[in-house]
């Protein structure tokens, strides 16, 4: 009953979709307002039917009822309650439908914040996520149902694929999916204003907390499937170029772009038809992204179902949105040229070097990710692209980027004077070069490489801050001078300090981590940056649905008992697959990590795998402090005060 | 031309100039980093190069599964049922490995005609055969 309650229920919210998609829209064009006036209702209701749709999954697995299909592919009654529920987006159909629920959520959370948003330009948001939402509302009701029933509900489900048994994975597919479905509130902006013809400022100011908001949650949730990857896998990688990977990453990387751009666009008016297209083309590689790893054309973890129908569909649908927006693009866009000029050396210049990088890098990346594709669908051969092409394309491109974050964000709009920033930044430049050159001979081994990535670190660290100094400095250091910089001013420099962070991390990282593969004994020592590992064996432990095998390590640093570790190689009941679970000793500069292979030979051998990874935190620290830089832009009182602003904007705009 | 004028385009031929550096750098380390797939069939006709990284896919052949005692070196043999090409591989092997799996390696073909693969792929679903595995058992059954 419950899940049939789910299925009519998700009916009802696509018939709601097809109204919300339609009505506002025709009646912003036409002038009908009771048609603008029902927008917010339509879209709450539609709303209301997701999460009863939503809650009856969930229902469903709570109390085990293997005769939905989805449940029993997906569930057992051994598996945890909270693994119960993360494994109601652990599958296909069940992450489709979260992924419509939060599009109804981001639509619900517009009709609440729009206090300031004139109700035409409202009504036509809320109809093309409206739109959105019909297309994803279709897709699973034709192709992937979550509520289809088997005919004998078998006695016991298949249980969770092990490798989402685990909490990183339990958060992080909404993470993304939050970041992902984001991106298209951002998109359904962009299309209304070009819509409706009117292409100014005050679009960008509506466009841009969302904008910070997706792009928050779309960090975490790229993050956190690093971080899981990196105690998860086995492996202690954070990154593998996978495609799936690339497929968050591309939209980060527009996405990023995007949200300096619509400064630009809000702050003088100009880059806006560019914006517009960045818009487009950051929920087009969401919708790219989702393509990608649901339709089966790429073969890893994420991928759960190959039917062929499904990727035609989504594949139907990317190209209805993709060509559809670029169409109304193409005629919209000659008209919304911008007439403001401005000098060479000025923040509009850097921001533009900004965008083209990180669009090239967007690009490449991109294009190592498709071209495999491209050339197995022709049936030309099989080739694989790896991290050498996407490291060395990647690390060189964005080094100028690195070199001009702090300096940008200190130049001034409009035109500014070499001269100033020189005076400014010339202090920072000879320490970030000094301690940069110095700071790698504390390391084991004096490396090059780290201490371009380090003087980059603190070149960006030093600038930025220099950046805050001068602008308090203006309002004479004071109390109500720290108060009075805008919150987004603060957000711009925290972000820009996380990536400063973030860079300590991966060069350390990549350069000085070091990484063993060994067969050990039981008493046996294995030394390693210093750390000596020493193992005392490996015993039979039962897990609530697994049976683990759990190896013991002793690890010390000169005579000095620092930690045990405690790795282990499960092997899952059900699905009877084993599983590496590795043990980590996590640290600010360094984490020590171990991971147990396999059993080698009678004397109770194992292989064992040891890493040092210094300073490997310091990545998904770096992306914490990039997020909160966005959380602070993105709550800026100058957004909530939208409404006065706009109507000063008519004052400047007559000036 | 106006001064404002000439700045501009110089500045437009500076960002073209750039992207297109950009591009020519992607595309050549595209290039350099391409990796080929061939299956055991072709590596013996000797359509796969001699050192040089690329994949091979096939079965692990039931038996030939051997460990080298005190060290993490491992042999097997990966078939596609046509021909079978000998694999040498030092290191932890993934959850998924054992004999009658399909498999991924990375590696290169030494003189001696043994592949030594970097690195192996199992992937984490037992009913799971690599895509590219699946198609050249197919064509070598033909």
């Amino acid at each position: 009953m419950i899940p049939e309650l789910g299925h009519f229920a998700l009916i009802m919210a696509l018939v709601i979709a097809l109204v919300q998609s339609s009505l506002p829209v025709i009646g912003a064009a036409k002038g009908i307002d009771s048609w603008v006036a029902m927008a917010k209702s339509i879209a709450r209701l539609q709303l209301f039917f997701m999460l009863i749709a939503f809650a009856a999954l969930t229902y469903a697995f709570i109390v085990h009822d293997f005769s939905v299909l989805y449940v029993a592919s997906n569930s057992n009654t051994q598996l945890p309650l909270l693994f119960r529920i993360s494994a109601v987006w652990g599958g296909h159909e069940g992450s489709l439908l979260f992924w419509a629920l939060t599009l109804s959520l981001w639509t619900g959370a517009v009709t609440v914040f729009s206090k300031s948003i004139p109700k035409d330009m409202l009504a036509r948001v809320i109809s093309v996520l409206g739109m959105v939402s019909v297309g994803f509302l279709l897709f699973m009701l034709l192709t992937s149902n979550p509520f289809d029933r088997l005919a004998v509900a078998p006695a016991e489900g298949r249980d969770l694929n092990p490798l989402l048994q685990d909490f990183g994975l339990a958060i992080h597919p909404p993470m993304l999916y939050m970041g992902y479905v984001g991106f298209s509130v951002a998109f359904a902006f962009a299309i209304a204003a070009m819509l409706g013809g009117k292409l100014d400022a005050a679009w960008a100011r509506w466009s841009r907390p969302w904008t910070a908001i997706a792009w928050i949650f779309l960090t975490l949730g790229i993050s956190l499937g690093s971080w899981w990857a990196y105690y998860e896998l086995g492996w202690g990688g954070w990154w593998f170029w996978d495609p799936v990977e690339n497929a968050s990453f591309l939209p980060w990387l527009v996405g990023t772009a995007l949200m300096h751009s619509l400064a630009v666009t809000e702050k003088r008016g100009t880059f806006k038809a560019w914006t517009v297209l960045l818009a487009i083309s950051a929920f087009s590689l969401s919708l790219l992204g989702t393509f990608l790893v649901r339709s089966g054309v790429l073969t890893s973890v994420h991928a759960f179902a190959t039917d062929p129908g499904r990727g035609v569909f989504i594949l139907i649908f990317l190209i209805v949105v993709i060509g559809g927006s670029l169409v109304l693009y193409a005629w919209r866009a000659p008209s919304i040229r911008s007439s403001v000029s401005f000098n060479l050396f000025s923040r509009e210049t850097a921001l533009l070097f900004n965008n083209v990088i990180l669009v090239v890098v967007a690009a490449s990346v991109l294009l190592g990710t498709l071209y495999p594709l491209l050339l197995d669908a022709l049936g030309v051969g099989k080739i694989s692209v790896g991290p050498p092409y996407f490291n060395s394309v990647f690390v060189p491109l964005t080094i100028p980027l690195a070199m001009l974050i702090g300096v940008g964000a200190m130049m001034r709009w409009k035109q500014d004077k070499p001269g100033r920033l020189i005076k400014a930044l010339a202090p920072s430049l000879v320490i970030s070069i000094v301690a940069g050159l110095l700071l790698p001979l504390m390391a084991d081994e004096y490396s090059f490489g780290a201490a371009i990535g380090l003087m980059l670190a603190i070149w960006i660290t030093l600038s930025t801050l220099q950046g805050v100094r001068l602008r308090l400095a203006n309002k004479g250091y004071s109390l109500q001078a720290l108060a009075s910089v805008p919150r987004s001013f603060y957000g711009m420099s925290f972000a820009h300090i996380g990536v400063a962070v973030f860079i300590v991390g991966i060069t350390l990282t990549s350069i000085y981590s070091e990484e063993k593969d060994v067969r050990m004994v039981p008493g046996e020592k294995f030394v390693l940056k210093g750390y000596s590992f020493e193992f005392k064996g490996a015993q039979s432990e039962q897990g609530p649905n697994y049976i683990a095998q759990t190896g013991n390590l002793s690890v010390t640093k000169d005579g000095q008992y620092i930690t045990d570790l405690n790795p282990e190689k499960r092997v899952y009941l059900v699905q009877k697959m084993p599983m590496t679970e590795a043990a980590i000793d996590a640290g600010l500069t360094r984490d020590l990590f171990v991971a147990l292979g396999e059993p080698r030979g009678e004397e109770g051998a194992w292989s064992v795998r040891i890493y040092v990874k210094p300073f490997i935190r310091w990545i998904w620290l770096g992306t914490i402090i990039m997020a909160l830089g966005g959380l602070l832009a993105a709550t800026d009182r100058r957004y909530r005060l939208a409404k006065k602003m706009a109507e000063s904007d008519k004052r400047e705009a007559t000036v | 031309m106006k001064p404002a004028r000439k700045k501009r385009l110089f500045f437009i031929i500076f960002l073209i100039t750039g992207i297109a550096v950009a591009a020519g750098f992607a595309l050549y380390a595209f290039n350099q980093n391409l990796m080929f797939y061939f299956s055991p069939s072709e590596v013996k006709q000797g359509k796969a190069p001699v050192n040089k990284l690329f994949r091979m896919g096939g079965m692990v052949v039931e038996g030939t599964f051997k460990k080298e005692k005190n060290t993490l070196k491992v042999f097997f043999d990966i078939t596609d049922y046509e021909k079978t090409v000998t694999v040498e591989y030092t290191g932890l092997l993934p959850d998924l490995f054992r004999e009658g799996q399909g498999i991924i390696s990375r590696g290169k073909l030494n003189s001696d005609g043994i592949f030594v693969a970097e690195e192996v792929l199992a992937k984490h679903d037992e009913n799971y055969m690599p895509p590219e595995v699946a198609e050249s058992l197919k064509k070598a059954k033909k």
